[in-house]
């Protein structure tokens, strides 16, 4: 057997031993002196949300597959480990070697959500790697970032050497074939961060200067070195549609990783397509990840089976944006009821549109007085739902809820967002309105047809502008308006005629201002990020972990002006932290969407009429269905 | 292959080294990915949420390794144990091992209700080892007639004494055994007996003192007078 990192003291006195060493089903064994390159990949949050992660198992899968490489895995150890390896001078290290990470080649780090920052710091430094890049020396791994929050790295800049943009799929062997080359030559860092620039997609923060204007916007943006792309064009996976297991780009781990302690995510999960065609205005991920591209119904028939035995589990559940969008949908819902569901494996339908479809299915696989329904409306009124271009109408969602009650549901799941653009008073009543005409359709059914009163459960987040988002513009609120709606929507709630039959719950304002702070942050935010670690800010995507005192006093430490990042509705010529990133989309597509937004006008989506976003540019997906 | 309706299996199996931090849910979690990986031809319960039927004899703290852990199945066909025990074992991690695999009578009440006895093997752990003559000392804390020790439960704490739960306690070259009272009514874990011992020595116990080691695990026999592994009570499939 292995021999573990902690000893056996340190495993019993802390919580959940089973995060800490690894001998998964599935986990990848290999001798590292074996290898040329030790590749270590790290969810910063942990174990048991890390492990759900489908991103990472596709990578691992990817990488271990090179006889050269060996990928291992490495979560961010709880607070009670946190403070046992800080009180005892213990170095992070690897799940599958239990090998320190500091004498790895790579340290690659997924950012997937903002509110993650202090734990990637909590990693570097527990790995006992320098937390600013520019101290780093040819001695330490290159720390490497991936994820959907790479779409503005720059609040990280000054912590990582590569963010890689977009899929990793494509490039990461390229860069490994570089750095097996460089190491046998004995270059230095600063010259593999050289030739890494050149790949498509690498960002390397160091090689580029940002230079401000007065009033603290970026007045110019521009490589400092001659190796450094002016533009970093996303990467991404053209083709998904192939039905070759070997073919190029198309990895899809057939034995995923089966954790002991139940994760977040315990069962098989089927990524059915990339991308949206709905281009809702507030998703980052239905700009970013355009265009759509499906994978090949065949394969994926295969891959659930493949799946399901190298793993065991009695779940499978499909992963995408819409997966209603999905076009072979019904074909392969019903091949995995037939094929599976018999042999006691449940499937579990992500949030479909409800529709005589979905309720078909839903009716075959859940028992219906336990599941909901779910509709994410986002906002109350069919005004502000044009602005945000959600095509969802008070119609669609009604005939919806109806069928199902009719079915026998009674319970509903709503989702909105406070705080979004030219929001009214008016739109923000609306969601107590829609919940109200809900239960009126549930309760003008005939009294011995239905089944007990009707559940109607509606939260709401608060509007965070996002990057590469048409609302990247826009101001966003500050945490006392963001309660005062909220009061508003409670308020209304409680003169609804059938209030007993309507919870209302909102999400926490502190943390979505942070949140909009790091989301569009500059160069400037980082040393905010280090500062709210150095003042112990750990696991802040946890509301109990959470320490708003803290994070307002990194902010005043480091003289942050919240109005300038949060408030201020920006101009659409100024330059942006992350205009040096190509999504395909273009930023006058994005400016366009913005006014569209603003003059309430609804754009179809991809597959009703191309609007010529610039995702046609890569040459794949949706862009050339027809 | 076997058609029968509903055959009851007992599995044997070892959970070795640092899969003792394995805690028992995840332990059953695993088995029933085991079995399905192993394409065991398991019964399953009705309903929109179906399980396997699938039972264990007692559970094993997080801690605690064991060569004689038990598990109670049904299945709707099987090969041999011999192969039953190979393809299982194929699908086992590092530090898990399947034992054996019987088949019961079909009569035969479920190893949770009839455990009546476990062995257990305690070593000190390294740095951990008192600093006494073990071999006298335990002798004599064994041969009181009554051992005294103070039980903590969630709600109280109270004084109870539990040398009619040893059966049997002695000192082996580098461990002490005991086979211990192990039913549901009566349950000694072995803990209690080393706490009793280290009061009776006179000398503080760390929480890490001990590496405790299930050994195996007893009913007793129809006529109530000797203890039979759980093992001993099914048949080898040919």
């Amino acid at each position: 057997m292995r021999k573990l990192a902690l000893s056996d003291e340190i495993l019993l006195s802390i919580e959940k031993p089973e995060r800490y060493i690894g001998n998964e089903v599935n986990m990848v064994r290999k001798n590292p002196s074996d290898v040329d390159i030790r590749f270590c990949m790290c969810f910063p949050d942990v174990y048991e949300i890390g492990m759900s992660h489908l991103g990472i198992q596709i990578l691992y899968d990817m990488f271990n597959r090179r006889e050269d490489v060996y990928c291992e895995r490495v979560y961010s150890p709880w607070k009670d480990l946190d403070k046992v390896m800080r009180e005892n001078n213990i170095p992070l290290f690897a799940i599958e070697s239990q090998d320190s990470i500091k004498d790895f080649d790579f340290l690659g780090i997924t950012l997937q959500y903002e509110m993650c920052y202090t734990n990637v710091l909590q990693v570097i430094d527990l790995s006992g790697i320098p937390i600013m890049a520019s101290d780093r020396t040819d001695d330490d791994p290159i720390v490497i970032g991936g994820g959907p929050c790479v779409y503005n790295p720059e609040p990280l800049s000054d912590f990582f050497d590569i963010f890689y943009i977009g899929e990793g799929e494509t490039q990461y062997y390229r860069l490994f074939d570089l750095y097996k080359e460089h190491k046998k030559n004995g270059g230095s860092r600063k010259e593999f961060l050289e030739l890494a620039a050149e790949v498509p997609g690498m960002y390397v923060p160091a090689f580029y200067d940002v230079d401000y204007n007065s009033d603290g916007t970026i007045k110019s943006f521009i490589p400092n070195n001659r190796h450094a792309q002016e533009k970093i064009v996303k990467q991404l996976v053209v083709d998904m549609s192939s039905t070759d297991f070997d073919a190029e780009y198309n990895y899809y781990p057939q034995k995923p990783l089966v954790p002991f302690i139940k994760a977040t995510q315990d069962r098989v999960v089927l990524e059915i397509q990339r991308g949206c065609i709905r281009g809702c205005r507030f998703c980052q991920a239905g700009m970013v990840y355009r265009p759509v591209r499906e994978r090949n119904v065949e394969f994926l028939k295969e891959l659930a089976y493949r799946m399901l035995h190298s793993t065991g589990h009695e779940e499978i559940s499909l992963s995408s944006l819409s997966s209603s969008d999905y076009s072979k949908l019904e074909e392969l819902v019903n091949y995995l009821i037939d094929e599976f569901h018999g042999n006691g494996v449940n499937i579990s339908l992500p949030s479909l549109r409800i529709d005589s479809f979905s309720l078909d299915v839903m009716s075959k696989v859940q028992d219906i007085r336990k599941s909901s329904l779910t509709f994410a409306p986002e906002a109350g009124s069919q005004r502000l739902r044009n602005v945000i271009n959600k095509g969802l109408t008070e119609d669609v969602i009604l005939n919806g809820a109806s069928l199902a009650f009719e079915g026998g549901w009674n319970r509903v799941k709503l989702y909105f967002m406070l705080g979004l653009p030219t929001e009214t008073e008016e739109d923000i009543k609306g969601i107590a309105e829609l919940c109200e005409k809900i239960a009126e359709v549930y309760y003008s059914i005939p009294k011995d047809q239905r089944n007990g009163k009707v559940q109607i459960t509606a939260s709401s987040s608060f509007f965070i502008p996002k990057p590469f988002t048409p609302f990247q513009w826009a101001s966003m609120c500050t945490k006392e308006q963001f309660l005062d709606k909220a009061r508003i929507v409670n308020t209304r709630m409680k003169e609804m005629l059938n209030k007993k039959s309507i919870k209302y719950n909102w999400h926490e304002a502190d943390v979505s201002e942070m949140e909009g702070l790091l989301a569009r942050g500059d160069r400037k935010v980082a040393k905010t990020v280090l500062k709210a670690y150095e003042l112990g800010c750990l696991y802040d995507a946890w509301s109990d972990s959470f320490d708003n005192d803290k994070w307002r006093k990194a902010i005043e430490d480091t003289n942050i002006d919240m109005d300038f990042y949060i408030s201020r509705e920006r101009n659409v010529d100024e330059i942006m932290p992350w205009d040096f990133i190509d999504i395909g989309v273009t930023k006058s597509f994005l400016i366009k969407e913005w006014e569209n937004a603003k003059n309430e006008l609804v754009t179809p989506n991809c597959r009703m009429k191309c609007n010529g976003c610039g995702a046609a540019a890569f040459g794949g997906g949706v862009c050339f269905e027809n | 292959m076997e058609e029968v309706s509903a055959l009851k299996i007992r599995i044997k199996f070892a959970k070795r080294g640092y899969m003792k931090f394995i805690g028992h849910l995840d332990t059953m979690r695993y088995f029933q990915k085991v079995m399905r990986r192993a394409d065991v031809d398991m019964v399953y319960s009705e309903g929109f949420n179906p399980h396997q039927i699938m039972s264990f004899a007692a559970p094993l703290g997080v801690g605690l390794t064991s060569e004689g852990e038990y598990m109670d199945i049904e299945v709707n066909s099987t090969e041999s144990s011999d192969k039953m025990v190979k393809r299982l074992n194929e699908q086992m991690v590092e530090g898990i091992e399947v034992l054996s695999y019987r088949k019961l009578p079909d009569n035969s009440k479920n190893a949770m209700s009839i455990v009546a006895a476990a062995d257990y093997h305690i070593r000190f752990r390294k740095g951990y080892e008192p600093d006494i003559d073990i071999d006298e000392m335990f002798s004599r804390y064994i041969s009181c007639d009554s051992i005294i020790v103070t039980k903590k439960t969630k709600k109280s704490e109270k004084e109870v004494d539990i040398r009619n739960g040893i059966y049997e306690a002695k000192v082996l070259d580098d461990k002490i055994f005991l086979k211990l009272a192990s039913s549901s009514g009566d349950y000694l874990k072995p803990e209690l007996v080393m706490n009793g011992f280290y009061n009776y020595a006179g000398i503080e116990m760390s929480e890490y003192a001990l590496e405790i080691e299930r050994r195996e695990v007893y009913a007793e026999d129809s006529e109530g007078k000797q203890f039979v592994t759980l093992e001993s009570l099914g048949e080898i499939i040919q």
